[in-house]
């Protein structure tokens, strides 16, 4: 028989394994990093306020500027909000801007071509937007297939779909004035801030359209057992699974709600653009993405928060903004752009490194 | 036994291709006993667990819970009926904290407007829970409820997946080599455990290679060989060579414990 080598753990030390003592402030501001990582945007974009208010001076800090680049950020920041659930769940979406832009390219031709009311119109494009999410949800989840492929195709198909209807023809800016003006609607400035504060902030409905989506989603990934089921789907889809989530419901559903997401979007693009024009928002995809990665959300899933992607998009905004300030040539915004996109998955690594 | 079984298994069958991993096995755990299940690798044994916990459905045969035939399509049916698994790679979510993984899929929300229309989830309450059940078992020795999985030491994390499993199952638990990854001193917390939650009258199933630990904990011991089970023992009147001997098939084993 076994002999009792147990008995030995009467006398045993009953402390469990302890590291203390020395960390240096760098190992300090690594482990608060790991427990904070939505903090890393936010310093990032802190500082890069800072560098460019240098640089530039009180043309970058007036209210002008400050909202132009919220406005020029608000169409990227919505899109990275549906590209963030989707990517939190170990996807990603290469379609989000041909949702898009399909969705307003509906729009404007229902309510201004053929003279339906706005209403309709959006909602019909709201719910395309939803039908493409929806596709690329079903070939995910029925046909297994990784999402880098399935929207990959989908991209092509839905952008292929956007020329074919349209023509390649755009809608005049005076003609949705004339059919359906509430498809502008998110262009026009918020006069009420305005009076509130004394002076002209420069915003417009889109950008707050874009922070009240990222606060509802905000609420819905750390408030609602959807949320939970959303990160433990992307962190360990087996483990989910077994632990009684229903993973594929759960992808649908993230996919076509990215879908109503892109829709919203689209609403607010035709405002921002003031026209519906097929070929607009080409590099909207990617740069939905790199928001998202910049933001702080890890590509492998499980990992990140949603308001990371809204600093993430800011930040690019910001970048963009100082440069042209500066003078410098308009592809440095892309150059800093990549960079930053490599200094935030180095940072995610380093951070992801730290002893616990 | 005159008690009827609390989880019973009849012909099962499975196929996966041209093999078969279950031949007919049969299954019996009766109230309030901790049943030890051994065999080979490859003999069966996952499969047989996984067809009562709903991971895997039977081709023929069948399952009754107290008596009434039971079909289980999923893991969440299993559960629902009062039967939870701690399955070997333990089903945690490594980011999601301690306490949103002991809820993984029945949150609690809040109570009111918060919770029917903003599906607010109560987090406190969940907490509390949490940490309710880690000190029933002993097991709070982790300071912070809200710390991700993936911070746990292995023991730990074990330690996590039986809580959760113990405060939910209502019926039967059943554990798939629980102690397969631990240390002495963990180890022994889960054999703790798996007493623990036998005086509260919820039988278990424990699955596993160790030999020691299923003579200690166990009442009887399924002995499976080449996907049946090959018969049912008693710790007390056998020893640790014959379980082995039987399993592995270089001894046949006395007519009356050669079940069915």
């Amino acid at each position: 028989m076994a002999d009792n080598f147990e008995a030995e753990l009467d006398s045993s030390d009953t402390s469990v394994a302890e590291f203390e003592g020395h960390r240096s402030l760098l190992d300090k501001f690594q482990h608060f990093l790991h427990a904070n990582p939505a903090m890393v945007p936010v310093i990032i974009l802190a500082v890069s306020i800072v560098g460019f208010g240098l640089v530039a001076g009180e043309r970058f800090f007036s209210p002008f500027t400050l909202g132009l680049i919220m406005q020029q950020v608000a169409i990227v920041g919505i899109l990275a909000c549906a590209q963030t659930l989707v990517i939190l769940t170990a996807g990603i979406d290469l379609s989000v801007g041909a949702v898009m832009v399909l969705s307003y390219v509906v729009m404007g031709n229902l309510g201004v071509t053929y003279g339906m009311p706005a209403g309709f119109a959006i909602i019909i494009g709201i719910l395309v937007g939803m039908a493409c999410g929806m596709l690329n949800g079903v070939l995910v989840t029925r046909l297994k297939l990784p999402p880098f492929i399935v929207t990959l195709g989908s991209w092509r198909i839905f952008l292929a779909s956007v020329f074919l209807y349209t023509g390649s023809q755009s809608i005049r800016s005076q003609d949705i004035d004339a059919e359906a003006p509430a498809l502008k609607f998110f262009g026009g400035k918020v006069t009420f801030i305005d009076d509130l504060i004394g002076f002209n902030a420069n915003i417009t409905y889109g950008v707050v359209l874009m922070l009240v989506i990222f606060l509802v989603f905000w609420y819905l990934l750390t408030n609602t057992a959807w949320g939970r089921a959303v990160y433990a789907v992307g962190d360990d889809k087996d483990a989910a699974e077994l632990a009684g989530i229903r993973s594929d419901r759960i992808l649908v559903s993230v996919y076509v709600v990215a879908g109503f997401i892109c829709g919203i979007a689209a609403w607010a693009a035709i405002g921002r653009v003031g026209s519906v024009s097929p070929s607009s928002f080409q590099e909207a995809n990617l740069e939905s993405i790199a928001a998202v990665v910049i933001g702080g959300t890890s590509l492998f899933g499980g990992r990140g928060a949603i308001l990371g992607s809204l600093f993430g998009a800011l930040i690019v905004g910001v970048f963009a903004a100082g440069l042209r300030l500066a003078g410098a040539d308009p592809q440095w915004v892309l150059f800093a752009s990549g960079c930053l996109i490599i200094l935030a998955v180095s940072i995610d690594q380093w951070i992801r490194r730290v002893s616990v | 036994m005159s008690q009827q079984p609390i989880l019973q298994a009849k012909g099962l069958v499975k196929r996966f291709g041209r093999v078969v991993a279950l031949d007919h096995a049969d299954f019996d755990l009766y109230p309030g006993e901790v049943l030890g299940v051994i065999g080979d690798n490859g003999a069966g044994k996952s499969t047989l667990i996984k067809a009562l916990s709903g991971a895997v459905q039977p081709d023929e045969g069948e399952v009754l819970l107290d008596g009434q035939p039971v079909v289980f399509p999923s893991p969440i049916s299993a559960r629902d009926a009062g039967i939870e698994t701690v399955y070997q790679t333990l089903a945690l979510s490594p980011a999601l904290s301690i306490a949103d993984n002991m809820f993984l899929g029945r949150e609690i929300r809040k109570p009111g407007i918060r919770g029917a229309i903003f599906k607010q989830l109560d987090k406190r309450e969940m907490e509390r829970f949490a940490r309710e059940k880690l000190t029933e078992l002993g097991l709070m020795t982790i300071q912070n409820i809200s710390q991700a999985v993936e911070t746990l030491s292995g023991g730990q994390r074990q330690g996590v997946a039986v809580a959760r499993a113990a405060a939910f199952g209502s019926k039967v638990i059943i554990m798939d080599e629980p102690t397969a990854a631990l240390g002495v001193k963990e180890s022994r917390r889960v054999l703790e455990l798996i007493n623990d939650v036998r005086a509260r009258g919820i039988p278990i199933v424990l699955i596993s290679h160790n030999m020691p630990h299923v003579f200690e904990v166990a009442d009887r011991i399924h002995v499976h060989r080449l996907g049946r089970r090959l018969c049912v023992i008693k710790p007390s009147e056998c020893t640790m060579s014959d379980a082995v001997a039987y399993m592995t098939g270089a001894k046949e084993p006395p007519q009356d414990a050669a079940a069915a």
